[in-house]
Formats: C-alpha cells, sequence, structure tokens
C-alpha cells in the first residue's frame, strides 16, 4: 500500500513537472491518476509488452508509439525470398492493439528524457509515463562495409534485415536475375537479428533457383568460421542443392578461408573479400547490428546493445525505461522474434506487479526459431530458459536442434514453423 | 484501497475472464507467466490458429500432465515437444495444466470433405464414442477431438498406428478394428467428422 502511495505521489509531481515545462500536452497526457505506460516501437517486442500488460492490467493507460502504420515480419519474409509466400501474409496492423484499448501514436520519438519521465516526438507531442518501453529493434554499421551505405541499401544493394520495401527489392532483383548469374551474400558477425537467418534465407533462394534458374551460383562471404544450426544446413544444402560436390548451388567462404570482406564497389555489385573478388548479379548486405538509434540517444546503451535487469527488463542504467527485443542484453536469450515475445511478457509482468506495488513471479522463457531449407523440409532449434543468481539461464537438459534425418518429421516441422508463423503473429497483433 | 477504488466492476469481471488463471486483478501469477511462453506456437490462451498445431485449451488437466510425461520420457512420437517439455519440473506442469484446463476450447475453423465427414460421423459412433462422448467434443481420457486441427490428429493417429507413440490398449484395439474393417481411409473420414465440427 505504501508503495502505491509514493508511487502515486511522485507520478503526480512528475505529472505537474511536465505540465509546467510542455504545457497542456503533457498535462492532456495525465489521465486522472491511471498508470501510463508509453511504449516505443511497435514491432514484436513492443507490440507483445502493450498486448500482455492490458491483458493483465486493464486499467494501466498503454500509449505505443511506432512511424508505421503496419508491420512486416522479419520472420518467414525469406519464404517471400524464395517466391513461397506473398509479402501481404507477413503485413500486419495495429488494429488489433487498438480495440484491446491500447492507444497506438503513428510517429517518430526522437526523444525520452528518463528524468522527467516523458517522451517527446518528432510531431511535437509529449508523453507522460510511469514506465517506458524501449523496443526499437537492430540498427544497422552501414559503414562496417567501406562502400556500403544507408543509401546505397535503398537504392540497389538491399540488406532486407527489416523485412518490407527491402524485401520487395531484393525479390525482383532476384526475379530479374538471369538463369547461371551469381547471388551473393555477406552476412553479419555475432551478435544480430536471427541468428539463422541468413543461412536460411541461403537455402529458400537456392530453393528458388533450384526450379527456376537451375544455373544460378550462390557465394556466402562470411565473417565467421560456424552459424547457428550449421550441421543441419550443412546437411540440408548437400541434401538439396549439392552442396559439397563440383556441381553444388552454394559455396561458403567461412573467415578462415577468406570470407571477411574488405570493401564493396556499389556501382559493379563487386565484393573484395580477403578469398578474393566476386562480382554479383544480385548482392545482399546484411551489416553488422546495434541497438535501435532511439536506444543510444537515451543513454540505454553500453557498447553496442542495452543491458538490463533479467527479471524487469528494466534498464540497468536508466531508471523506469524497460528494454526488451533485440536491441536489449538478454543472453543467453538469442536475438530472435520468439525471444523478443517471450521477454515482452516477463517484461510486462514485471510493469505491472512494479506499478501494483505486488512481487513479480518467478520468470520464464521459451525461444523457438524454425528454419525452412526447402519445400517439406523444416528444421527448428528450441531452449526453455529460467531466472536463478540474478541471471537468465538455460535450463539443463531441454531445448537443442531438430534431430538426425526424417523426411515425415521434417514435413511436420514445416507445418509446425507456419503454424508458429500464424499463432505468434496472433500473440502479438491479434 | 486506492488502487481497488479505482478498479470499477466491469474492469474488475474483464480481469477475470481475460485472466482466466492469472486472476488476481493488477497482478500475474506464476502459472500465467509459464502458460504464456507457450502462446507463440500453441496461440493466444492456447487457442491455436493453425494448420497443424495443436490448440491445448480445454485440455484436461491430468491429459496435459500425462502427454507432458510422455514428451519427456520419449514415449511419444514429437518434433519438437520432447526438447521443449524437458525444460520443466512437475510442479510446473502441474500449474500449466491447471491454467490450461479453465480455458475454453475453440473449434478450428478449418476445411473439411462434407461426404467424408457425414461416414466419419458413423464410424465415430461405432469405434470411438464410447470414450471420446459426445462426438468428441468431451475432453476426458484425451483432448477435445471435436474442432482440433486435423493435421496434428493425423500425425498423432499415424504414430499409433505405426508403433512410433505409445498407445492404450483400449484405443489401440479399436483403432486396429476400424483400420480392419475400412481401412486408412476410415480413419480420414473419422477426422473430416471432427474437423466438421466447428460450433
Amino acid at each position: 500500500m505504501n508503495m502505491n502511495r509514493r508511487g502515486f505521489i511522485k507520478t503526480s509531481i512528475a505529472g505537474a513537472v511536465g505540465a509546467a515545462l510542455y504545457g497542456s500536452h503533457a498535462l492532456a497526457a495525465h489521465h486522472g491518476g491511471k498508470k501510463r505506460v508509453v511504449v516505443v516501437g511497435g514491432g514484436i517486442g513492443g507490440a507483445t509488452t502493450a498486448k500482455y500488460i492490458k491483458k493483465y492490467d486493464p486499467s494501466i493507460d498503454v500509449t505505443l508509439i511506432e512511424p508505421n502504420p503496419h508491420y512486416y515480419t522479419c520472420f518467414m519474409s525469406n519464404e517471400v525470398l524464395g517466391g513461397h509466400r506473398q509479402m501481404d501474409s507477413i503485413r500486419f496492423d495495429y488494429e488489433g492493439l487498438k480495440k484491446k484499448g491500447i492507444r497506438v501514436v503513428q510517429d517518430t520519438v526522437t526523444d525520452i528524457d528518463a528524468a522527467g519521465q516523458i517522451v517527446r516526438t518528432a510531431s511535437g507531442k509529449t508523453y507522460q509515463y510511469d514506465r517506458c518501453v524501449v523496443s526499437p529493434g537492430v540498427d544497422f554499421k552501414y559503414e562496417a562495409i567501406p562502400g556500403y551505405s544507408k543509401a546505397v541499401a535503398e537504392s540497389s544493394i538491399p540488406h532486407a534485415w527489416k523485412a518490407g520495401p527491402q524485401t520487395e527489392m531484393l525479390r525482383k532483383q532476384l526475379e530479374a536475375m538471369p538463369d547461371g548469374g551469381t547471388f551473393v551474400m555477406v552476412p553479419p558477425p555475432n551478435p544480430f537479428r536471427c541468428p539463422p537467418g541468413p543461412y536460411e534465407r541461403v537455402s529458400q533462394i537456392a530453393s528458388y533457383f533450384k526450379e527456376h534458374k537451375p544455373n544460378c551460383k550462390i557465394v556466402i562471404l562470411d565473417p565467421k568460421n560456424k552459424f547457428s544450426k550449421f550441421g543441419l544446413f550443412m546437411d540440408g544444402w548437400k541434401r538439396h542443392y549439392g552442396y559439397g560436390t563440383d556441381k553444388s548451388m552454394i559455396t561458403w567462404i567461412p573467415a578462415d578461408k577468406g570470407g571477411k570482406v574488405i570493401k564493396i564497389d556499389p556501382d559493379t555489385k563487386t565484393v573484395h573479400a580477403e578469398a578474393g573478388t566476386f562480382k554479383a548479379d544480385v548482392l545482399n548486405i546484411i551489416p553488422p547490428q546495434k541497438a535501435g538509434a532511439i536506444a543510444f540517444k537515451t543513454g540505454l546503451t553500453k557498447g553496442d546493445w542495452c543491458p538490463v535487469d533479467h527479471m524487469t527488463f528494466e534498464s540497468t542504467l536508466k531508471k523506469n525505461i524497460h528494454v526488451v527485443g533485440d536491441s536489449s542484453i538478454a543472453s543467453p536469450l538469442p536475438k530472435s522474434g520468439y525471444a523478443a515475445n517471450s521477454e515482452a511478457k516477463i517484461c510486462a509482468a514485471a510493469i505491472v506487479s512494479l506499478l501494483n506495488g505486488k512481487k513479480m513471479p518467478e520468470p520464464s522463457w521459451v525461444n523457438t526459431c524454425y528454419s525452412i531449407i526447402a519445400p517439406g523440409d523444416g528444421i527448428s532449434v528450441a531452449m526453455v530458459y529460467a531466472y536463478e543468481n540474478g541471471k537468465i539461464i538455460k535450463v539443463k537438459g531441454s531445448g537443442g536442434l531438430t534431430g538426425k534425418y526424417d523426411p515425415e518429421l521434417r514435413k511436420r516441422e514445416e507445418m509446425y514453423a507456419h503454424s508458429w508463423f500464424n499463432n505468434i503473429t496472433a500473440d502479438v497483433f491479434g | 484501497m486506492v488502487k481497488l477504488k479505482r478498479l470499477t466492476l466491469p474492469v474488475m469481471l474483464t480481469v477475470g475472464v481475460m485472466g482466466a488463471g492469472s486472476a488476481l486483478a493488477g497482478g500475474v501469477d506464476r502459472a500465467a507467466i509459464l502458460a504464456n511462453t507457450c502462446a507463440g506456437c500453441h496461440g493466444p490462451d492456447g487457442v491455436s490458429t493453425g494448420p497443424a498445431t495443436p490448440s491445448i485449451a480445454g485440455l484436461p488437466e491430468e491429459y496435459f500432465i500425462d502427454v507432458m510425461k510422455m514428451f519427456q520420457e520419449g514415449e511419444r512420437r514429437n518434433t519438437i515437444m520432447g526438447r521443449i517439455a524437458k525444460g520443466y519440473t512437475d510442479e510446473e506442469i502441474e500449474l500449466m495444466a491447471k491454467y490450461f484446463a479453465k480455458l475454453p476450447h475453440r473449434p478450428a475453423a478449418q476445411k473439411f470433405d462434407p461426404v467424408k465427414a457425414k461416414y466419419g460421423k458413423k464410424l465415430h459412433e461405432k469405434y470411438c464414442e464410447k470414450c471420446h462422448e459426445e462426438g468428441g467434443r468431451v475432453a476426458d481420457s484425451s483432448g477435445p477431438l471435436a474442432g482440433q486441427w486435423k493435421p496434428y490428429l493425423q500425425f498423432t493417429l499415424d504414430d499409433f498406428i505405426n508403433g512410433h507413440s505409445e498407445v492404450d490398449k483400449k484405443m489401440k484395439k479399436k483403432l486396429s478394428k476400424l483400420i480392419r474393417k475400412e481401412g486408412m481411409d476410415g480413419v480420414r473420414a473419422v477426422l473430416e467428422y471432427y474437423a466438421s465440427e466447428q460450433k
């Protein structure tokens, strides 16, 4: 009860100060003493947090601020590239969240005043909060690859690591590619969003080539020597795409074989790597990654990412601001959509508990990542996570990879992957 | 007190309905925390949008526990559930079982063949109804079969038939009889019937 009272008084003072400094906007945002949460970013982490706060405590005023009217899921966008799925099936809007009583604002957050507990947007609005959730996803270090830039990414060499127009651009380039052309991919160094993603993308594009342009080649210039689901992808590539033979469609050049890229020439789509020079017909560069820009601006980062308390996802650097999803340091949880969804629910539970002065129950997380190597051949990695001594830990004996090849079970995994996609998006946006 | 006063009656009712198990207004319990990690694959509140992953809302508590134990022990053929089930203690499984047992089962909106479904209904009555009562709506010895996702039921039965999963003696006897008399078409017809039960 004391906690509640203190929280209420503090809120009222903050509200009054806000009103004095920022005029009517802050006052308008102060909803008759209701507890307010402002969520910055409407991706998987942000949308899930908003939804579950409302689910756990409908009395809390939740505002979600997101610049785009739609969200394209990065997961399953590789199926769009493979020609097995349409763009509109990975596009989601915020109507479901609005119906749940969440105020969804289409605007760009320009500044978060952690001391004053105020979020400011590009249109000049201000939003007072008791708790803020920042879930900006990843940003790219374009400059890490000389010759590459945001402008190049948007005009000719897509990263397609945020789905939407970038996905469409890459798909169109693949469609226009001549049979016998070369697709070159440059995956990022660790850590990055969706660890198996680049290799699922290679698989999907290979499945497209196999069917429509069998003389095409794929070259991967990798800054790493190993990657997620390594054995399963290698096995799948051998089975479907002749990997390891003279006729292999895919050539993977790891770091220790010269996979590291020195620079690119965007005009000729030429990649200069330690192993030599590679001329691409279609080039896909997935740059090294870091937390989204607003995290840096707000002072939430240490290095490239945001340190958080593993129970509440509150920033260890700024009070009353929580960070979930790819931007947060939640290792051993990976930077995946399922992990972001799972983190967001724990964050929502923590915020609801904190705002109501209640004890937070012991957290639990799950991650599941499906990849589709070829039509009818799905694989997965999964893990259950617990909280121990202030840290997220893997539950011993749980999780792991898809077992040895069994065609029937691989078909099922593909169907479960598609079910996962339908269910997680219903859980986030529905 | 301050908080309770602010909560109007309709809001409290909403919490009661939405929370189903998470209960406490403005609070979250451990069962909800555990159960909500399942939603990514099995759907919000355990209702799957398919096409294959089963809904787990409304599974009887005992059945939920039994199946999770079978997944842990490898007694039931699976793709991913063995790996997931091994992450939980008996106590955690019981909490989740109680949570999902209280949630309403919602039949899946899925395609079915009405002709086969009609025949399947007859076969169901002859071979299955004794245990899976009211057209498989009563969830007792199993989860609800009526309105469960067809591919999941198909996989489960295939695994029973091929000896990949352990199967209850009575079930094995009836299933064998159905296959002997009607062949695999008979099994498929029964599944069409369950898929047709969408109300």
